[in-house]
């Protein structure tokens, strides 16, 4: 008897992935991230030059120096968390916008949503990256627009998906009930609506985070995103590729590379994990 | 992404026209109206920016006059509704309007001329690539599922998961890192000159072409893979089975058949994938092509060069999707009779 009440008070173990590759992801993941949140505390400077350029790993500096002469682990150190916090910025806006015209196309079914459809349809159109590299032609080069433009791509497909749910729920009798309560609208959507779609909501966050780090994270490399002298991991990978040759520094570009593939290859098995891929 | 919308089921119209080049028909006007409302997109997007085009050319130190005789000569002092509409009817032409560079050099050479050679060898590149792509995926895929949850199945499904999760310039990099660095017997840039093809020299080719081989496969994989498995499970193959039909002539006659046209799906997300997945192996590799064309006109603000570039591409892209969904409807004759004439 208590055993079933806790057992119905404390949900199921949701964040603990089914799969055994969702578990190597969500370590992965807990291991790359932590060493991008908590790096930056660690590091020495990224911005001093410590010795010549692409000098190879020895003692002080033990990944080498990139084509500045500055220290790769210190700038590998702190280059991480911002791919992370971009990326999560990106699909917080894309969420908190779509889920506001969501809701209201799907309640209200209005004018929304004819407009929806289509923007939908032209964001297919193109490819995602071009359609960055518009809004930084727009806005101005530079991260914000890139993070922006990140939001602005995912936000439509969210907000079809939450106006599909929100149509779904409102024909149900409890939504009824509560129209009759007299609760207003916003109320309605708040504190009935909403609740009953979480689970269609959080089924792809994983995989939607995980195409804002690629987009993100691949717009740094192309030198439109964020801009030197800031360390970040994709900007890293292209400044040093000069020192691509054995003489010099591979570690330059294979170390950032490597954390961010890491990063994607976790985030992914997670994201599948979450989403029920029982592959 | 979930770029195909399954045809919906609907009333039969009895005209005389092929309900696929109905299907056709409608879905080449509706892609038309999307590039439309896009262009007027793109357009505002190249023009909003504080400090237009003629500034940009003539820098800083551009005086009064200069300036005006220029953007007069760029046509920035008409009313922008016009600008858009010469650039559209320019564009509907085949004419792809002027680069701002071309400006600044005072050489009269069109966007066209600046962009076609390039448009030729990433042609070049994304076709080797889908040749690639193509039996591979579809060999592998097919294996895997009728090895489904065998030693075969676990291998290949691992191994292609790594490369498909990674950025594009990741797995160039650590490609980079093999071939050049450590075993140094591919060049790290892949720089052709104006007006050789890139097949004269293939080892300029084959990191690019791994790159996006990597980065795809192992998505074609499963797609196919569940395509045939759904196959596999359908009646008509245990019919099929039960009837006493030897098990190759099952695989090849009835499922390979019927996983066929969710697979060209696939291949038609493939393919335009490859457009943006171009962009950026393109810049990693210095090839000459237009994905690294676009990159370089962002970077310099060549506003009249990035939309008509990125007008190119969506109508490539654009196009693709109808090709696929087109093709679709010829290879599955009931998908045409139920969704062709809806």
């Amino acid at each position: 008897m208590t055993t079933d009440l806790i057992a119905r008070l404390v949900p199921r173990r949701s964040w603990w992935p089914a799969t055994r590759a969702g578990r190597v992801g969500l370590v992965l993941l807990v291991a790359t991230a932590g060493a991008a949140l908590v790096g930056p505390f660690f590091a020495g400077s990224p911005d001093r030059s410590v010795a010549p350029p692409f000098s190879p790993p020895d003692g002080d500096a033990p990944l080498g120096t990139d084509f500045l002469g500055r220290d790769v682990l210190a700038r590998l150190l702190t280059g991480g968390e911002s791919v992370l916090l971009y990326a999560g910025l990106a699909t917080l806006v894309a969420y908190a916008v779509g889920i506001t015209v969501g809701l209201a196309a799907g309640y209200l079914r209005s004018w929304p949503d004819p407009l929806l459809m289509r923007s939908v349809d032209v964001l297919l159109s193109f490819p995602s990256l071009v359609f960055i590299l518009l809004f930084a032609t727009a806005f101005g080069r530079g991260i914000g627009a890139v993070v922006m433009a990140t939001a602005v791509i995912q936000l439509p497909a969210i907000a079809r998906i939450i106006r599909t749910a929100t149509l779904t729920q409102s024909a149900r009798g409890y939504v009824e009930a509560a129209v009759l309560r007299g609760e207003s609208s916003s109320s309605v959507l708040r504190r009935e609506i909403l609740p009953n779609i979480t689970r269609t909501l959080s089924a792809d966050v994983g995989l939607r985070f995980t195409w804002s780090v690629l987009l993100i994270a691949s717009v740094n490399f192309l030198g439109l995103g964020l801009q030197p002298p800031n360390a970040d991991w994709g900007l890293m990978v292209s400044e040093n590729r000069a020192g691509m040759s054995v003489a010099l520094n591979p570690w330059a570009v294979l170390a950032p590379a490597l954390m961010l593939g890491l990063l994607t290859v976790a985030i992914n098995l997670l994201g599948d994990a979450m989403s029920g891929d029982k592959k | 992404m979930s770029g195909h919308v399954a045809p919906r089921p609907g009333h039969r119209v009895s005209v005389g026209v092929h309900p696929v080049l109905r299907y056709a028909v409608r879905r080449v006007l509706a892609g038309a109206g999307t590039l439309l409302v896009l262009s007027v997109l793109v357009f505002l997007a190249t023009s909003v920016l504080p400090g237009d085009a003629a500034s940009a050319v003539l820098g800083r130190n551009a005086t009064g006059p200069a300036l005006r005789e220029l953007r007069q000569e760029m046509g920035l002092d008409q009313p922008i509704w016009v600008q858009y509409r010469d650039w559209l009817t320019g564009l509907l032409q085949g004419d792809l309007g002027r680069s701002v560079s071309s400006y600044l050099t005072g050489s009269d050479v069109s966007v066209w001329s600046q962009v076609g050679g390039k448009l030729s060898n990433s042609l070049t590149l994304a076709a080797l690539a889908f040749a690639v792509i193509v039996p591979v995926s579809l060999a592998g895929g097919v294996l895997v599922a009728l090895r489904a949850g065998r030693w075969q199945d676990h291998v290949i499904s691992t191994v292609t998961l790594v490369p498909s999760a990674l950025p594009e310039f990741v797995l160039g990099t650590v490609l980079l890192a093999v071939f050049f660095t450590w075993l140094d017997v591919l060049p790290p840039v892949s720089l052709i000159a104006p007006g050789t093809s890139p097949l004269e020299a293939p080892d300029l080719l084959v990191l690019p072409l791994l790159t996006l081989v990597g980065v795809t496969v192992g998505a074609a994989i499963r797609m196919i893979r569940a395509g045939m498995l759904d196959a596999l499970a359908a009646d008509y193959v245990t019919v099929a089975r039960l009837n006493g039909i030897a098990e190759p002539r099952v695989v090849r006659r009835y499922a390979l058949r019927n996983a066929l046209a969710p697979s060209i799906q696939v291949f038609a997300l493939i393919a335009q994938y490859l457009v943006g997945g171009l962009l950026i192996v393109e810049y990693m590799f210095a090839y000459p092509g237009i994905g690294n064309e676009l990159v370089q006109a962002v970077t310099i603000h060549d506003n009249t060069e990035v939309r008509s570039v990125t007008m190119l591409l969506a109508a490539i892209y654009v196009a693709l999707m109808i090709l696929a969904d087109v093709i679709v409807l010829l290879v599955v004759p009931k998908l045409a009779e139920v969704g062709g004439s809806a």
